[in-house]
């Protein structure tokens, strides 16, 4: 597999290699490496309006009362900051940009099995994300139902639901087509000598994804669909006047939401898999456990959706089986954790970006966890329930966990796609000043949840005043620390120095190639590999 | 371009099965839809269910049938060498979509004559029961009806490339593919017409 080295110095791989001259040979491109970066731009972009959204949301609790939006505008930001974060960010995220960018390298394949079928789903992304965006300036205004569009109201309100719930369809259709796309390219692509025990644990995350993204998404598609229908032509299967049930929306929509938290969280998970054991110079402790657990995860995901639901008025026997459900994911989560901690110890750990960023994945994402298992026991549930305690313990998990990771593969394979380094010394500031903003702003919420403020409201109680601003203040210290990694890594991928084909010591297959990857990624023969993606001795690079 | 010479017949099947599971799925949702809402509102399921015409379902249900057969044959054909047979074969089938749909259009329209559509007057006196059972009729038949066109589009695809020779006998797996969607539309006929139209009789 290292019969292939870098050539040039001033190589620009794929980057000058698109099949058509100028912008079309991006827009028209079927490169996985082109399309992830497509992606990745415009997940970053989405990223940076999401995020300006909720230090406006965080700016407006910073008093009591109106402070610089009122009750509409407020619901309407909340809603369209959960929409962003959730459809156009943290479930493309990690997948589509990083797992195009990277997944068939790492299997050895020249491109994904679909490559015009991947191109469509980015075309989809961006339909889907025009009309979301659509939807705030047309029809009744901006949707101001939250992420979940739960009916009764979802079903009432004059603002633009429908649009959005069908914006909803779209990026999941797109979501789907990457799924089926993804494992069929991991089925049929691997390289000879790739078996299954020898797939980096990032790829086998994005398998156990894949599977999630193509049995959950079609049910939430025909849900909003139905939500649309009841809008549009009044066939109100959800309205009790008619006969029909809101539980059932509520059911539905979770049984594709619920698992959309693993959509979500396990890529990042195998991110921090595949950067724990390269800066601990140390192969990945329990590889198979790690495997196993996705899979776990995957499957144990989708029978937990009716934790959401606790005080919906569903029956105290599904309340009961739903809770224990819940616990039993706890296990495969937890053992990933251990894995990452013992893969470590007696490591000689470098703390290089892409690693603190990957820690604190780790702690953060336990913390999220944990203060999940709060909310999956029915009792403690019915406290906390709709206070600000679930809105800090979905951060932790999705910023914490997903957002982290995402940083974290930022910082570990974008300079492999570029072929620049970014200043490390910048880096590790803007971490230190993202973790600790990270922690005042959520902790802080957890805190006034647990006094009990309650979420989307725009006003609160003079109580809550002094966690507020704490909380606020956090928020602004995130904002600078993500301002700051924002700029020092696209400065460093623009005019950083040049690095060569593998600058963290790897032993999966991306870096054996040069950087920027050419085209086809391999030079004229197709790889053959010989050792585990963890193997550093016999990669030669221990 | 990459090293894509050879074309994966295995990929291409592996990735349109699992698209038809996404499909079933889709589906799924208003099935649990009509069994949750059947085990609540049964004595008006029936009520409402008796206001289905049977030769309009069982008409229709033989006409799918018919044209999945057409879809099958007419691959047999190709892979034979007998283009003009398997083009035929596949007209028929797009025909045989059509008569489903005009058939369709007959039913709903004696439906919508006698007032019983979404939110009309006449709905609006009906039991709740008997409310969700025609909402979710017209919701899964009409979804249905979108997959029978969007499938007879997929085949008259085919047929355009069949007739440029770019599907051919060596080279079918477009076909099989579309083949196997149009069998996917059958197959959730077959759910629905004994759902819908048998056993609440």
């Amino acid at each position: 597999m290292s019969d292939v080295t870098a050539t040039a110095t001033n190589n620009r791989g794929f980057f000058d290699e698109g099949n058509y001259p100028g912008i079309f040979g991006w827009l028209l491109t079927t490169d996985h490496k082109r399309i992830g970066l497509l992606y990745f731009w415009c997940i970053v972009t989405f990223f940076c309006v999401g995020a300006i959204l909720g230090l406006l949301i965080r700016l407006e609790l910073f008093a009591p009362g109106e402070t610089i939006m009122g009750a509409q505008t407020y619901n309407a930001a909340f809603t369209l900051h959960g929409v962003i974060m959730i459809f156009l960010f943290i479930i493309p995220g990690i997948p589509a940009a990083f797992g195009n960018l990277i997944m068939p390298i790492q299997i050895g394949a020249r491109d994904v099995v679909f490559p015009k079928l991947n191109l469509f789903s980015w075309y989809l992304y961006v339909i889907g994300a025009l009309m979301a965006v659509t939807s705030l300036f047309t029809g009744g205004g901006p949707p101001d139902t939250g992420w979940t569009f739960y009916v009764p109201f979802s079903a009432q309100t004059s603002t633009n639901v429908s649009l959005a719930a069908m914006a909803v369809f779209v990026l999941g259709f797109s979501s789907i087509l990457t799924g089926l796309n993804f494992v069929t390219t991991i089925h049929r692509l691997r390289a000879e000598g790739m078996t299954w025990m020898r797939i980096p644990l990032f790829t086998w995350s994005l398998y156990a994804t894949a599977w999630i993204q193509v049995l959950a998404t079609p049910v939430i598609g025909i849900t909003v669909a139905l939500l649309f229908a009841e809008r549009v032509i009044g066939t109100g299967l959800f309205d009790p006047t008619q006969g029909g049930d809101p539980i059932m929306f509520q059911h539905l929509f979770w049984i594709y939401s619920h698992p959309a938290v693993y959509i979500m969280v396990l890529p990042g998970m195998g991110v921090v898999s595949d950067i724990v054991p390269v800066f601990a110079r140390k192969p990945a402790f329990g590889y198979k456990a790690i495997v196993v657990s996705s899979i776990a995860i995957a499957f144990a995901g989708s029978l937990v959706w009716a934790h959401h639901m606790y005080t919906s008025g569903m029956s105290d026997m599904a309340v009961l089986v739903f809770s224990f459900l819940t616990f039993i994911v706890a296990i495969p989560s937890a053992i990933k954790v251990f894995n990452w901690l013992a893969t470590m110890y007696e490591g000689s750990v470098l703390l290089d970006p892409p690693l603190l960023f990957a820690l604190s994945f780790i702690l953060l994402f336990t913390i999220g966890g944990l203060t999940g298992l709060v909310l999956g026991a029915a009792a403690t549930d019915v406290h906390v329930h709709d206070t600000y305690f679930v809105v800090g313990h979905f951060h932790f998990v999705m910023f914490g966990g997903t957002g982290m990771a995402f940083f974290a593969a930022m910082h570990y394979w974008l300079p492999k796609i570029y072929g620049r380094m970014y200043d490390k010394k910048i880096a590790t500031v803007a971490w230190g000043l993202i973790f600790v903003g990270f922690c005042i702003t959520y902790i802080s919420m957890k805190i006034a949840g647990m006094q009990g403020m309650p979420r989307r409201y725009y006003d609160y109680v003079p109580e809550f005043t002094g966690i507020n601003q704490i909380s606020t203040i956090g928020s602004w210290i995130l904002a600078i620390g993500l301002v700051i990694m924002f700029v020092n890594i696209f400065r460093g991928l623009f005019k950083g120095d040049p690095i060569g084909d593998n600058p963290w010591g790897g032993a999966s297959l991306e870096w054996q190639i040069p950087s920027p990857p050419p085209h086809s990624n391999f030079g004229e023969e197709d790889p053959v590999v010989t050792h585990g993606p963890y193997d550093f001795k016999k990669a030669g690079v221990l | 371009m990459s090293g894509h010479v050879h074309k994966d017949y295995t990929g291409a099947k592996f990735g349109m099965w699992l698209f038809l599971f996404t499909e079933v799925l889709l589906f799924g949702g208003l099935f649990i839809l009509y069994s949750v809402y059947l085990a609540r509102y049964p004595k008006e399921f029936i009520t409402a269910g008796k206001e289905l015409n049977v030769w309009f379902g069982g008409g229709n249900t033989l006409v799918l049938l018919t044209s999945s057969l057409f879809v099958a044959v007419s691959i047999t054909a190709l892979r034979r060498g007998a283009k003009r047979l398997c083009l035929g074969l596949l007209g028929a089938t797009i025909a045989c979509a059509a008569i489903f749909m005009i058939n369709k259009y007959f039913e709903w329209s004696a439906k919508i004559h006698h007032g019983i559509y979404p939110g009309s007057a006449h709905m609006k006196e009906l039991q709740p029961g008997e409310m969700v059972f025609f909402n979710i009729y017209y919701l899964t038949t009409g979804l249905h009806g979108i997959h029978v066109v969007i499938g007879a589009l997929v085949l008259l695809w085919s047929m355009i490339l069949i007739n440029t020779d770019r599907i051919n006998a060596d080279d079918f797996v477009i076909l099989e593919n579309a083949g196997l969607y149009w069998h996917l539309v059958d197959l959730i006929w077959i759910f629905i017409f004994p759902l819908y139209y048998l056993i609440l009789h």
